[in-house]
């Protein structure tokens, strides 16, 4: 990261980002408060900031996933018609075809909930509940095995599940000229 | 209209490479030009009767329309496009470039990648927010941002899947549309994000940024600062018009050179954050698995790239005689430097014409002379840009990466020509 930061610092020499030169633009953007920007402001980070109050239980999470996912997904997250959910732990690598689904390959637990709050169920995204959130997410980590029966999940506990591809991520490297 | 064979003989002194790869200039005028027609023979009938003057010659033609659309007769110039089971507006559609010329993609062909339909969004609604680790939280209405000093770039946008059939065992049958027909160019015109992020005061905490669409989808993604500060767009308009509907209307991103996915659409919020946000588009999808398992992410660059769009399959070469090979070349690093061709499978190359304009990021049309003699051959394009990136065989992007991903393939594609002049996707 490293790179990134050098030429950061290089932005901010060339005062990109200084406060002198704002006379040079319109002016146009009006002040918006937290409030304001809070049902918008939708997207967890991987140390679970952004994590809303609220919880769930993979029981729970069962009964979600019963109405509203189960249609796309599959029995159990077995997938079909669309994307499977569990399943393919230690697949990756190999020569078999790698079997990809948030139980072995997602880095972050968090993702999970950012994602479905966002974008699911499919027809209808952003209508679930906080509560209805947690709950499904835990209810597809415990069908991964990666939580027990018994877990909540909520802002504290979901940041803190280890999924099994954490490390399996390497930053891409650009060609350098030569 | 009878033709006689051509001597390809005749025009020795062209030939730059195995198979009757001419030199670049034949078709650029000037002194290769002359030697290189002195030496064709031509038909040696005439067109065949009078001329008919047929009756749009003597009525008068249709009345004004307040937006013009292509000819009738070019109605089989439309994208293909795929769906996502059980939707109709997630999957991907292409650009038949098989079809087209130039570099500029026109607006209605440019290709598609949604994750959850096109949104129909009332520019007087759209909002752009500009906010977490910045001095003040800023929201922008279209109109309000129509007032900004602008800037237009033409630039190319390419999905991270382009190409990826590329990684099949067996080469897919299909042609340049299917096989390579999620990138396009268009020029682009908004507002630069840089200016915007000033106004609302950088915190030096930030080093990435957080962008996300209005989409049903909030296709949304994580973006190092640094790296796009230069470059980054508020795109407001596409060609001239405001941006359409299914590339982003009323506002996009645009990060040339970089992964399509990134340029996202629709784009309502813009949130500075320390450390990236892990979305699902940057870990479960637009990363590379490699054969151990491990992943790379954050592919940022679309890198040097280029493919033959005419002569591809499905456009059968009629009779013996000289062709133009034309096709596109661009590169995520920087302005397309060379692109070589081979018709005989890679043993011998020869460099093709550079259409002007050659620009940074953006499409580059290439043009070379060909004398096809009626035999078997193998056609091939091969990139090189300003950085020295050069364009890999499909045995070495496959050497280098395995096939166990679908992204950022941007090996070459060979076409094969048979004796009959039918041209089919084959490997080399
Ligand atoms: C109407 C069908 C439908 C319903 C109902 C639905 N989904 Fe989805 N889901 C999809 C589609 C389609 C995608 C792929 C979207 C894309 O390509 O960007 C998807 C993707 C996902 C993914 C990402 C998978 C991956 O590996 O990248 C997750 C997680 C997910 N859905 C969870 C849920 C949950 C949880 C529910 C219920 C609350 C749900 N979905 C309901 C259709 C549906």
């Amino acid at each position: 990261m490293s790179t990134h930061n050098s030429a950061l610092a290089a932005a901010c020499a060339l005062g990109l980002f200084s406060s002198a030169a704002l006379a040079d633009t319109p002016n146009l953007g009006k002040v918006i408060t937290p409030e304001e920007v809070a049902p918008w402001d939708i997207s967890i980070s991987p140390d679970g900031t952004g994590l809303p109050p609220g919880s769930g239980t993979p029981k729970q999470g069962e009964a979600v996933y019963a109405s509203k996912c189960i249609a796309c997904h599959g029995e159990k997250g077995a997938g079909k018609p669309n994307d499977a959910l569990v399943g393919g732990i230690g697949s990756l690598g190999g020569d078999k075809p790698a079997m990809k689904t948030v139980g072995s390959f997602w880095p972050y637990a968090t993702t999970i909930f950012d994602y479905v709050r966002r974008a699911m169920p499919y027809n209808e995204s952003k209508t679930l509940t906080n509560d209805e959130l947690y709950a499904v997410a835990a209810y597809i980590l415990q069908l991964n095995g990666l939580i027990g029966e018994n877990e909540t999940m909520n802002a504290q506990t979901l940041p803190k599940v280890r999924m099994p591809n954490r490390d399996g991520f390497v930053t891409f490297v650009p060609a350098k000229p030569k | 209209m009878g033709h006689r064979k051509s001597k390809g003989a005749t025009i020795d002194a062209d030939v730059v490479a195995g198979n009757g790869l001419l030199d670049r200039r034949v078709f650029l005028g000037g002194a290769a030009m002359a030697a290189a027609t002195g030496g064709i023979t031509f038909p040696d009938t005439a067109a065949g009767g009078p001329l008919p003057v047929e009756s749009w010659m003597k009525t008068p033609g249709a009345p004004f329309v307040p937006y013009g659309q292509p000819s009738e007769y070019e109605n089989k110039v439309v994208r293909t496009f795929t769906t996502v089971p059980g939707t109709t507006g997630t999957g991907a559609s292409r650009t038949p470039h098989h079809l087209l010329n130039g570099m500029i993609t026109p607006n209605g062909l440019h290709f598609e990648r949604h994750h959850s339909g096109i949104p129909d969004i009332n520019p007087d609604a759209h909002r752009l927010v500009i906010h977490g680790l910045v001095k003040r939280s800023l929201v922008f209405t279209l109109d309000e941002l129509t007032r900004y000093p602008m800037e237009s770039r033409i630039a190319f946008i390419e999905c991270g899947g382009n190409g990826q059939l590329l990684y099949q065992k067996e080469p897919a049958q299909v042609g340049v549309q299917q096989m390579q027909g999620q990138v396009s160019c268009a020029e682009w015109t908004g507002v630069k994000l840089a200016a915007l992020l000033q106004e609302a005061g950088v915190d030096p905490k930030a080093k990435w940024i957080l962008a996300e669409g209005a989409d049903a989808a909030g296709m949304s993604r994580s973006l190092p600062l640094a790296e796009i500060m230069q470059d980054a767009l508020i795109a407001l308009y596409q060609n001239g018009e405001r941006v359409r509907p299914a590339n982003g209307y009323p506002m996009r991103l645009l990060l040339p050179g970089f992964e399509g996915n990134m340029n996202v659409k629709w784009l309502r919020r813009i949130k500075l954050t320390e450390g990236p946000t892990m979305t699902k588009d940057e870990t479960s999808k637009y990363t590379i698995t490699m054969p151990d398992g491990k992943s790379l992410q954050f592919v940022f660059p679309q890198e040097g790239k280029s493919v033959i769009t005419r002569p591809s399959p499905g456009l059968t070469m009629k009779e013996p005689g000289v062709y133009e090979i034309t096709g596109l070349a661009w590169s995520g690093y920087g302005k397309i430097a060379k692109v070589e061709i081979s018709v005989d499978g890679g043993k011998s190359w020869a460099p093709a014409a550079l259409q002007e304009p050659v620009l940074s990021k953006a499409l580059t049309r290439f043009r070379m002379a060909w004398r096809w003699n009626g035999g078997p051959a193998v056609l091939q394009s091969r990139a090189t840009d300003d950085i020295g990136y050069v364009q890999p065989t499909r045995e070495k992007m496959i050497a280098d990466r395995g096939s166990r991903t679908i992204y950022h393939s941007n090996a070459v594609t060979t076409w094969g020509v048979s004796e009959k002049g039918e041209v089919k996707h084959v490997y080399a």
